[in-house]
């Protein structure tokens, strides 16, 4: 019987450890998150977007950091690091220390006045140097905790014993040089490590002049000029002379995939970085030409491709594949590029600037941690993880995500969250939670029957809003509106420090209606309704003026046009939330139980998971077989997938929570979060069974592309990677022969018109087979024809390996494709001529192939379309599942209580499929564990007095969330159903509905405003 | 009055109700991507298309609209 505790440590509070912390929580677990930096938010605030949305980084992530800091399982600890963890998995002792802050955090208003006037200027870390801090300052604007610490290392009276100026000016008395480090024990079930990576310092690199070249940057010291809250306020200038810059060359893996400095391995963001740095800052100069010098472009992600692609067509950004060799200086600041093409011819090439596109690597404090918490690093430094336990270390009971054990983009770093909080669960007692209020909830004050005091804000976004629109106009405007009592301007409404202000105002001036004039409702509503019921409000008593994804950021260059439309939103604002009225939510009960889509690889291991926190599982399999794709495959670089398949089948079937439906179909999927009911139908049987469960997880997989290219079909010597694979296993090729020449060529169905998305497998996979053949039949000569060799990751190390034994890489361009004929047009078995032009040569070779692999595309299933109209959840426009958030909600559904794991998302190996399966379970879990949710307060509500009955409504809702009570001849609408369209209000003609949150009143308030405004412009 | 008209004439005023789900969602991405329309487009956001009552157009253009727009 193992040990079970009810809490955990997460190390390292970037995103990763944010969202780790945030569905730990969720399920009723206590957490502590330990972050050494003074802040949480981790890399994610030094990023002004992300691609490949150009969403703005800080204001995804602000509702994270806001959230962890406010939910009540979750304690921070800033400033700290974890000093020991003993005792074993299910009762671990960890020691915490945290670093004395000399500031009295519960005094402290955030004023700034202490940094303002403090003598001591160093560089400020967090705008890599481009900024100078105080010794006493705050880590950046939107900071949480948002209170200032003293650096104790720059601080003069820490280490001369003068000065404390900070304590004079501080209104607040909050200065405390008797500050001491703290420690604190404590006892967690497990621990989460997600401390992150740093970026590589390319001083060592004296060819490209970094440090001594001032129009030399990194990439992430450029990230920096873009932002709008950054040290240059958003403008790209050269730091040389602070001219605007109009031409800009990236160099690409400037720290990766170079064995001279062991960093053999891809940093696998950084090509989209530069791309997406490319398109801003074309955005912010529009005459600038920004050129990438690259090796290959590892565009490999969900999406990513069309954003390279848009980035040349759209955008103009220049490709350049070459090497660059150097850098040297003009008199007037200009850098001169020496760059070598793979034929060995040199160019060279003057730019403005020069950006370095720096790779990742580990923690500088990694091997230490790994000491003392008794867990291997890899080859390279990093975490070790393997395989097929990506989620595991070295150490039992401690798990690691994030970028810690592997290069990772965001998205992929979230879903490693989820999934390592579903490793945890087996060493936690999960109960499921009853609806409690929360803790310390402040009581809700009775507004009914009070006038309307509305308190207006605008946000400044940074610039985003602010550098177009006039928000002081906007909030003196708003000032003079019926029922106004207070208006003003925030920076960022959603940063910690902005949200008290709100909470401020609305004690200090009685407050009790709020309108945030801001971005957009759907990502930030919740929050701000969060905020104002923490101040004693009904959370409903509050509307947003959506003034920049639908102002500022269309209106981009009509300034003046953009101010008006902004006051007018704002009014229309005003006056619906003149009439709103507060609202209940009322409870939805929750059944426990799952039901998992797809017996492949991802589903198996989400029904495993959810299995073995204690929820029943419905397994339903199309086929008759369990392995999906995973059947097809025979080789890995570290360990067996047959074996993989068959301990996971095991596993499934030894598991008693699980039911197994195999060759059945889903006939239909009715209901909603927490009690969904399915109809599923057996091949060969007529009896439907009806099964009922509160989730859904779609892992439905992909297919293997078919080609239509390259003669597939016409000889047994042209095959796909899955047909070689299956040879390689048998040891049997066409004719009988061990190959000789063999071709591959990639990309076939992938990165073309209509299907512009990277299969991201197919480069790793075609080295994977090459390396098996190369080891099965030494002599072979194996040529891979490429467009971009995307072995992205440590997969980079089995690239090179594969050079090294004499594989040959060719490169194409879609518009100059191999060209593939048969040597013999009647021998079925015939063998085939590939022509292909060879840049490094300059000319075309031919060879004559005894095989040639395609490496074929991953295809969407076609039967996605029918399931996603089932489910009502989205498909994008390649046919693949499409998730919540592209960054942040990489497995959830934006459909409440679905979620998504494996091919059905998107191209990814075993490993990522196994992780973002268990991400999904976790994600579940979420709620399945609790024994209801709150529905949401916007529904229907019927005025029985003037309902005669007719029954229109009933017939008219999609949802069946309205019926007719006979007996008392009145409508009734069930809460639980209602998704709050209005379809029916609409319809009734006896004006007996109405749409809480929407009311009539509500609405016709706002195009009032409409009048007033119409008579003020003149 | 010559001058409300041609003002009108210039930039029309167009509510716009948008459904939450859809073209609501639509309008933010085209701000993400930085497409640009007329000013004169005011949304309003309804929880689905189907809630637009006539009552609101006509309402709309008697309180000064110059067009209006249903998305949904």
């Amino acid at each position: 019987m193992s040990l079970k505790s009810r809490s955990v440590m997460v190390v390292g509070a970037g995103i990763a450890g944010i969202q780790a912390a945030l569905d730990l929580a969720e399920m009723g677990i206590k957490v502590h998150l330990v972050e050494e930096s003074p802040s949480i938010g981790g890399r994610m605030p030094q990023l002004d977007k992300t691609f490949p949305t150009n969403d703005c980084s800080m204001c995804i992530l602000a509702p994270k950091m806001s959230e962890s800091v406010r939910h009540p399982n979750i304690k921070i600890y800033t400033t700290s690091i974890v000093d020991s963890v003993s005792g074993v998995p299910g009762n671990f002792k960890a020691v915490i220390t945290e670093k004395a802050k000399y500031v009295n955090q519960e005094k402290c208003v955030s004023c700034g006045l202490c940094e303002e006037k403090c003598p001591v200027k160093i560089d400020d870390e967090f705008d890599m140097k481009l900024r100078k801090r105080g010794a006493i300052s705050r880590y950046f604007l939107q900071s949480i905790p948002s209170e200032y610490t003293i650096d104790r290392r720059s601080c003069l009276y820490l280490n001369k014993g003068v000065c404390r100026i900070c304590e004079k000016v501080c209104p607040a008395g909050a200065i405390d040089f008797d500050d001491k480090d703290k420690q604190y024990e404590i006892n967690v079930g497990a621990v989460i490590l997600s401390s992150g990576i740093d970026t590589f310092n390319p001083i060592h690199f004296g060819n490209f002049g970094y440090k001594r070249y001032p129009n030399v940057v990194t990439s992430l010291e450029f990230e920096r000029m873009l932002s709008a809250s950054g040290p240059l306020g958003g403008h790209v200038i050269r730091p040389g002379d602070h001219k605007e810059p109009k031409s800009l060359a990236f160099i690409q893996c400037v720290g990766s995939r170079d064995e001279n400095i062991n960093h053999n391995y891809c940093s696998s963001a950084c090509c989209m970085f530069a791309i997406k740095e490319a398109i801003i800052a074309k955005e912010h100069i529009k005459d600038l030409q920004p050129s990438i010098f690259y090796m290959d472009i590892r565009a490999f992600g969900k999406d990513f491709d069309k954003y390279y692609e848009k980035s040349k067509s759209k955008y103009g950004v220049e490709y350049i594949k070459s090497k660059v060799s150097d850098i040297s200086q003009d008199d007037e600041g200009n850098l001169i590029l020496k760059y070598v093409f793979e034929n060995g011819e040199i160019q060279y090439k003057k730019f403005d600037m020069v950006v370095l596109s720096i790779g990742l690597q580990p923690r500088n404090n990694i091997t230490e941690l790994a000491e003392k918490l008794n867990f291997n690093l890899n080859e390279f430094g990093f975490c070790r993880s393997d395989a097929n336990t990506p989620l595991n270390t070295t150490s039992e009971g401690i798990y690691v995500c994030g970028a810690m054990n592997a290069p990772k983009d965001i998205p992929e770093s979230v879903t490693t969250s989820s999934g390592a909080v579903a490793e945890t669960l087996k060493f936690l007692r999960l109960e499921r939670q009853d609806l409690t209020d929360k803790k310390g909830a402040v009581p809700e004050m009775d507004v009914s029957g009070d006038r309307p005091r509305i308190g207006a804000f605008v946000c400044h976004c940074g610039i985003n809003i602010a550098g177009v629109v006039d928000v002081k106009a906007v909030a003196e405007h708003a000032g003079t509106q019926p029922n106004v009592e207070f208006s003003g301007n925030l920076i960022y409404a959603c940063s910690q420090d902005c949200m008290n202000t709100i909470k401020e105002k609305i004690k200090e001036h009685n407050l009790n209606r709020i309108v945030v004039a801001a971005c957009t409702p759907r990502t930030h509503e919740p929050l701000f309704r969060e905020t104002i019921s923490e101040a004693g409000l009904n959370p409903y008593l509050f509307e947003m003026a959506n003034i920049r994804d639908q102002c500022s950021w269309a209106h981009m260059n009509e300034p003046e046009l953009a101010t008006a439309k902004s006051k007018d939103l704002i009014s229309m604002g005003i006056a619906k939330a003149r009439e709103l009225k507060p609202l209940k939510r009322l409870p939805i009960p929750i059944d426990p139980r799952a039901m998992v889509i797809g017996g492949g690889l991802a589903g198996m291991t989400a029904a495993i998971s959810l299995a073995e926190a204690g929820h029943e599982v419905y397994l339903v399999e199309k086929e008759n077989e369990l392995g999906g794709n995973l059947r097809n495959i025979f080789f890995n670089f570290e360990d067996d997938p047959q074996e993989l398949l068959a301990d996971t089948i095991d596993k499934l079937r030894k598991n008693r929570l699980i039911h197994i439906h195999m060759s059945t179909e889903i006939q239909k999927i009715d209901g909603y979060v927490g009690n969904f009911k399915s109809t599923l139908l057996k091949k060969g049987s007529d009896q439907p069974v009806i099964v009922e469960h509160g989730a859904v997880i779609i892992a439905t997989g992909a297919d293997e592309h078919e080609s239509k290219e390259y003669l597939y079909g016409e000889s047994s010597r042209i095959i796909s990677q899955v047909e070689l694979e299956r040879m390689m296993k048998d040891k049997k090729f066409p004719g009988g022969r061990k190959p000789q020449n063999v071709v591959m060529i990639q990309c076939v169905g992938s990165r073309e018109e209509g299907k512009m998305y990277c299969s991201r497998i197919c480069c790793t996979k075609a080295v994977k087979n090459a390396g098996v053949l190369k080891k099965m039949l030494p002599n072979a000569n194996i040529y891979i024809v490429y467009r971009d060799v995307r072995t992205y990751g440590f997969r980079e190390k089995y690239y090179s390996e594969l050079r090294g034994k004499g594989a040959m890489f060719v490169h194409y361009t879609p518009d100059n494709k191999p060209e593939v004929a048969l040597v013999n047009d009647m021998d079925p078995d015939t063998q085939v001529n590939v022509t292909v032009f060879d840049p490094i040569v300059n000319r075309n070779i031919e060879i004559k192939a005894d095989l040639l692999v395609l490496s074929t595309a991953v295809d969407a299933k076609k039967e996605n379309l029918d399931l996603a109209k089932m489910l009502k959840v989205s498909l994008n426009t390649d046919g693949m599942f499409l998730e919540a958030h592209a960054k942040l909600r990489p497995v959830d559904f934006a459909t409440d209580g679905v979620f998504l794991a494996g091919l059905a998302h998107g191209p990814k190996d075993c490993s990522e499929s196994i992780t973002q399966a268990k991400a999904a379970a976790s994600r579940a879990m979420t709620f399945l564990n609790k024994k209801a949710v709150l529905a949401e307060g916007t529904i229907c509500e019927v005025n029985e007095s003037r309902c005669t009955a007719c029954g229109y409504c009933e017939q008219i809702c999609a949802y069946n969330a309205i019926e007719i009570n006979k007996e008392k001849e009145v409508a009734k609408v069930n809460d639980a159903l209602c998704k709050g369209c209005g379809a029916c209000v609409a319809s009734c003609r006896c004006g007996a509905l109405d749409l809480r949150g929407f009311t009539n009143e509500q609405m016709f308030s706002a195009f009032e405003s409409l009048d007033i405004i119409n008579v003020m412009n003149e | 009055m010559e001058n409300k008209d041609m003002k009108s004439a210039e930039s029309p005023k167009i509510v716009s109700f948008l459904c939450k789900w859809c073209s609501y969602t639509g309008a933010d991405l085209a701000g993400i991507n930085r497409m640009s329309y007329p000013t004169s487009i005011l949304p309003i956001k309804v929880m689905c298309s189907s809630r637009i009552d006539p009552v609101f157009l006509i309402k709309s253009y008697l309180r000064g609209a110059d067009g209006i727009l249903v998305g949904g």
